[in-house]
């Protein structure tokens, strides 16, 4: 009897620590790339709770979730597909699916991952709970600005074919619509957060294509074309990334390639509001999920600095240098943090987005992407 | 001491050095050749290593493996020389995304990091 009880207390303790409910609302992943490793993070803390590793070449990297949070599916350069679970923080799945990948997305229902390829050329759609390939769409080159669309669609864009394919899975066959004469080297595409408008930014002429996924037969639509007209373009060490959707005003703000300014577009008519003058070249320009600022860093060799645009009056309202190669930010889901990776001062820094004020250093090697578990419910992300 | 180091990393074997070290005549000639050729009080290998695989990785990979960019990993740029290599460094390539690096780096640096791509063992 003595045995028995000792048993039971014994197991009642074990369920319990087993038990305790583990919420993943407020966690994040943070790549660290030099070592092949994500971080997990807690916003609410802002602490870095645990490293996992394995998983492999992540010098350009970037994550999913699942629609229940609990799982991230990583894509590293190296073509691996990488299953976090971030609950038992462990790798549970991988695969090497490419040679050489740029990034991924999930489908509305969460069932389907897509990586798209740089070598072979091409997108790859696999099972989310198994990684088993589902779909192999091969478009003979560089493939970039893949996005999940509403509906179980994917859509990319060739670098070198300049041709935007959507590949649809609602049905019980995958059916590919192709949409050509989107312009010279697309170098990036975004989706708006209705999932209505694709974007892609062109580096080998000056402006954007836009594509109205909601139209039955979508066309090319030239936005902004000629932007740089007249000006000497100044060399691009890095691409930009285009992930940017300003709600106040209903404004696009873009990063210009090849020119040290953000470019500002109508979300309606698709022509242009306005221009903001900016210490470099553009990478990223995120909007604060409110839509009042806008936050823009910058290439090689002027990484060090942030600006901040008032979205109201597109003036540059703050400037600041959090330290050597600023590579990514990414907002808490209502935007009263931004969190900064920098990647040579090995940390991730947290800063107030109304006073600007730092809140805190965690250490990180080397990182890169910061990514939230709130992307799992927004298009596009 | 970079140079030093640096002369000994591009030019040979340290150990193959090390006879030339003996002789100080050798040695301030060494120093002078490296100075004035390779601007050495300016040069730093570890930086120069730290932007191919981060800023010049940005395109062509952290690994180099390729990218946007090609793949620059040795055994694919043996068909070039190094004036080649540096050339396309400093001036880029037109009509394509490679940009010249010519305003941000000396000549000598973009011939180190020429020489540093097209040595294996370095990588």
């Amino acid at each position: 009897m003595k045995r028995f009880a000792f048993g039971l207390l014994a197991a009642l303790l074990a369920t319990t620590a087993q038990a305790e409910p583990m919420a993943t609302g407020d966690l994040g992943l943070v790549i660290e790339r030099a070592r092949g490793s994500v971080l997990l993070v807690d916003q609410s803390d802002r602490a870095a709770l645990a490293r996992i590793e394995g998983l492999g070449d992540l010098s350009h990297a970037s994550l999913v979730y699942s629609p229940d949070e609990r799982f991230a599916y990583v894509f590293g350069r190296d073509g691996g597909l990488t299953k976090v679970d971030i609950v038992t923080r462990q790798v549970v799945n991988r695969v090497v699916q490419a040679g050489n990948a740029i990034g991924g997305a999930i489908s509305d229902d969460g069932k389907l991952v897509a990586v798209s390829n740089y070598e072979p050329g091409g997108v790859r759609v696999f099972d989310a709970d198994t990684l088993e390939m589902v779909a192999d769409i091969p478009t003979g080159g560089k493939t970039i600005g893949l996005v999940d669309a509403p509906g179980r669609r994917f859509v990319f864009t060739g670098w070198d074919n300049g041709e935007t394919w959507i590949a649809d899975f609602s049905g019980p066959e995958m059916e590919l619509t192709k949409i050509k004469d989107m312009g010279e080297n697309p170098y990036d595409a975004l989706i708006t957060a209705n999932g209505r408008t694709y974007i892609t930014g062109l580096f080998g002429e000056d402006g954007l294509t836009a594509l109205d996924l909601w139209d039955e037969t979508p066309e090319p639509i030239r936005v902004l074309p000629g932007y740089g007209r007249g000006q000497q373009e100044m060399p691009v060490y890095k691409m930009p990334h285009l992930e940017g959707w300003a709600h106040t005003g209903e404004e696009f703000v873009l990063p210009a390639v090849g020119h040290h300014e953000v470019l500002w577009v109508d979300a309606a008519t698709l022509t242009e509001t306005g221009r903001t003058k900016t210490y470099g070249q553009p990478v990223f320009a995120m909007a604060r999920p409110d839509g009042r600022h806008v936050w823009v860093n910058f290439a090689h060799p002027l990484n060090d600095t942030i600006q901040v645009i008032d979205t109201v009056s597109k003036q540059v309202i703050h400037e600041f240098k959090p330290g050597p190669a600023v590579l990514h930010m990414e907002f808490t889901p209502r935007g009263h943090e931004i969190w900064i990776s920098v990647r040579d001062a090995d940390k991730v820094m947290v800063y107030d987005t109304h006073t600007f004020e730092k809140l805190r250093e965690i250490d990180a090697e080397s990182p890169s992407g910061i990514f939230f578990t709130a992307r799992a419910h927004r298009t596009g992300l | 001491m970079p140079e030093l180091a640096y002369a000994n990393s591009a030019r040979g074997h340290p150990a193959a050095r090390r006879n030339i070290w003996t002789g100080r005549t050798f040695l301030t000639a060494a120093v002078f050749v490296a100075t004035s050729a390779f601007a050495a009080d300016t040069l730093d290998p570890a930086a120069l290593k730290r932007l191919v695989h981060q800023d010049c990785g940005s395109c062509h990979g952290l690994s180099l493996k390729g990218g946007l960019g090609p793949d620059l990993r040795a055994e694919n740029l043996q068909h070039y020389d190094v004036d080649v290599l540096t050339t396309v460094i400093l001036d880029g390539i037109p009509d394509t995304p490679m940009p010249p690096w010519r305003p941000l780096m000396t000549e000598e640096e973009a011939e180190w990091i020429a020489r540093y791509l097209l040595t294996p063992e370095e990588q």
